[in-house]
């Protein structure tokens, strides 16, 4: 039995239906990331589970406990908000047993939990401020600091780091994942930045309009996208999405990419497909990331199926660790990711490595993974 | 170095430049007019309140007193002839004026400040329309709330009687100053709930939820996280009712009476005396009392009133 548990959980306000019947588990010690564009109710879901929002219809369970009717402060969470909220009239170490003092827990017991979490996170010199005199990333820490402190089953975290300027950002990332190893606490977290779901998660949830597009873990949802949604979605640049026809010749399928004024590009279908749903001369969106395309040189080794064709080269991004290069396949725009110094220029003819064992293929007209 | 200095120095003496003198000159020309204009009467009535009664009425009003004398400031405190016969001064009724301002300043603040508490944090159905009515209330003019008020008032008071019948005590039913605190209360509701109300509305309602999360009671989010950060908006509405509460008339001489008038209708029953000569020294003196409690209530807050009236501006 997992650890958090959410069974067909439903949300109206009114006649808008913002959650749709989301089914989630969540093992102890996991760290799942809520990830979606804005308006795809994960703060929703996220307050659910916190008890701020009230729920239509379902379950939630934590340890086995249904946690659907209790009071936020009864279950036994703690959250960490995107503003921080922190109280502004407090210190920060009254901040952090603010909590416990409404518990009833004893001064000198809230004092020693404070100055534990406070050794931990290294705020110790801040415990006597306010919080109108702490800089972004210091209130980030005190804020998680109060969610630590109390101990709870399960840490919320809404948007923590969109506040934060980018290196920042990318430092408390870091910190939170290392909080996340060491201490082994059951982290729920919300971020329309997929980056931060990638590196931070454990399992992520992909939701839309309220839905859930795809359940797994990181490297699940990268590679085999559920749908096109999540293909789209998740990645930076993101997955180049291809339309194609399949061409059956001896029982073998093979892609054909239609290029304007140039040969199609056929190839065989790529092995993650099920090869018994393409049928002859059927529509089908290619999908292939940036990196599974590239110069010959860099390709994968590894790799069992990689099909090279020329292509003419739209234009060239250099972006310091590697060249960006843009070429035109079946009227769309294909990013394909070479090594930095790779010589290309726009214009010129150049080989283009695909990946297929990295390829997936989607079908156009249910959006959804072959 | 001095390049660094001028590009410092060189913005204010360009906007210097660009008032001539003659513009300052017509600036401060109006300013100090209009500061005069204004000031003239307040300076008329310390200097009358100064000289002794054959000086004001032989004199010229905007002379400077001859004789200085504190006796009228004395007899308006502590002499003065109210209405038709006692000669008790002021002092009485200045202290059945703060009798009624304290009490009713602090509990038109505090449920003004729990209204807009509820009406921004704990949104019910319909919370929209209780707002609108409670800013209805605002507009209801002073006048056409008194025989209502007279009415309810009528009620208090029987029940004040059953209640001393039984028990041997009527536990402030009836008795005109805590008749006046309940008018003034329910008056200023409106108000105070309006000042609350948008204070809160840009009061982060994510510490709100925090508080839940940390265990906090209805109660105690208030006392805790809401009341502490709300000081620019309490002195605003303290300063706004104390002001209308202490300057009211109507209230004060329709439901009270005799000894229990506040300050305002003393002053005016020493005023509009008919009887003997008018002293004029006196009622100036009477006057500037009655006026002193807004006058240092603005003086102290008046920097907050601004600054939390601006606020609740752009906030809101």
């Amino acid at each position: 039995m997992a650890f958090l548990e959410i069974d067909s959980l439903r949300k109206r306000f009114g006649s808008l239906e913002i959650l749709k019947g989301i089914d989630l588990t969540l093992d102890k010690g996991g760290f799942l990331v809520l990830v979606g564009p804005s308006g795809c109710g994960k703060s929703t879901l996220l307050n659910t589970i916190a008890g701020l929002e009230t729920i239509s219809s379902g379950e939630i369970r934590i340890d086995g406990d249904v946690i659907n009717d209790l009071h936020p402060s009864k279950r036994d969470i703690a959250m960490v908000f995107q503003s921080y909220a922190l109280y502004p009239n407090m210190t920060v170490a009254q901040n952090m047993a603010f909590g416990m003092e409404m518990r009833g827990v004893p001064k000198q017991e809230r004092d020693k939990a404070v100055a534990e979490v406070a050794k931990t996170l290294q705020i110790e010199h801040l415990l006597k401020r306010r919080p109108s005199q702490l800089s972004g990333g210091q209130r980030q820490r005190v804020a998680m600091g109060r969610a630590l402190v109390r101990q709870p089953r399960v840490f919320l975290f809404d948007e923590p780091l969109s506040n934060l300027d980018a290196k920042l950002r990318v430092d408390m990332r870091v910190e939170i994942k290392r909080l996340h190893s060491q201490t082994g606490t059951t982290i729920v977290y919300v971020t329309h930045d997929q980056i931060e779901a990638m590196t931070l998660a454990t399992r992520i949830a992909v939701l839309k309009d309220g839905e859930l597009q795809q359940v797994g873990s990181p490297y699940e949802v990268y590679n085999s996208p559920a749908n096109l949604f999540v293909a789209d979605f998740m990645g930076s640049p993101s997955m180049n999405l291809i339309e194609a026809k399949i061409a059956r010749t001896n029982g073998a399928a093979s892609i054909v990419l239609e290029r304007p004024g140039a040969e199609p590009i056929v190839m065989p279908a790529p092995v993650s497909a099920d090869a018994t749903k393409l049928r002859d001369g059927g529509a089908v969106i290619f999908g292939i990331r940036p990196e599974a395309v590239s110069d010959p040189e860099s390709a994968d080794r590894n790799s069992k199926h990689i099909a090279t064709f020329p292509c003419r080269v739209d234009l060239v991004e250099p972006a310091g660790s590697d060249t960006f290069v843009v070429t035109t396949i079946a009227g769309k725009e294909v990013t394909a990711r070479m090594r930095a110094d790779a010589d290309v220029r726009p214009g010129q003819n150049v080989s283009f490595a695909f990946n297929l064992d990295k390829a997936v293929l989607f079908d156009p007209a249910s959006t959804q993974r072959i | 170095m001095t390049a660094a200095a001028d590009l410092i120095t060189a913005t204010p003496r360009r906007e210097r430049a660009r008032h001539s003198l003659t513009t300052r000159v017509v600036i401060y020309g109006l300013l100090i007019f209009f500061a005069f204009v204004y000031l003239i009467p307040l300076v008329v009535m310390v200097m009358t309140s100064l000289k002794p009664l054959d000086e004001v009425t032989g004199g010229n009003m905007f002379a400077l007193p001859h004789e200085l004398t504190f006796a009228p400031w004395i007899d308006a405190w502590g002499k003065a002839r109210i209405g038709v016969s006692e000669t008790t001064g002021i002092a009485g009724y200045f202290w059945n004026s703060i009798k009624m301002v304290v009490p009713a300043v602090i509990i038109s603040t505090l449920l003004g400040a729990l209204n807009g508490y509820v009406l921004t944090k704990w949104r019910f159905p319909g919370h929209k329309l209780v707002f609108g009515m409670m800013l209805f209330a605002c507009f209801i003019p002073f006048q056409s709330v008194i025989i209502p008020m007279a009415v309810i008032l009528g009620w208090f008071g029987q029940f004040g009687n059953t209640l001393s019948d039984l028990t041997g005590f009527s536990f402030g039913f009836g008795n005109p100053t805590v008749n006046l605190v309940f008018v003034h209360t329910v008056y200023g509701l409106g108000f105070t709930t309006l000042f609350f109300r948008n204070y809160y509305e840009a009061f982060p309602t994510e510490l709100v939820k925090a508080a839940q999360i940390d265990g906090a009671s209805f109660f105690q989010i208030f006392r805790r996280i809401l009341l502490p950060n709300s000081a620019p908006i309490i002195i605003v509405t303290v300063i706004y009712q104390f002001t209308n509460i202490w300057n009211d008339f109507l209230f004060g001489s329709t439901f009270a009476a005799g000894d229990s008038s506040p300050m305002t209708v003393a002053l005016n029953n020493i005023v509009n005396t008919s009887t003997g000569i008018v002293e004029y020294n006196v009622n100036m003196a009477a006057a500037i009392i009655a006026a002193a409690p807004t006058l240092f209530v603005y003086i102290v807050g008046g920097r907050y009133f601004v600054r939390g009236l601006m606020a609740g501006a752009v906030k809101g």
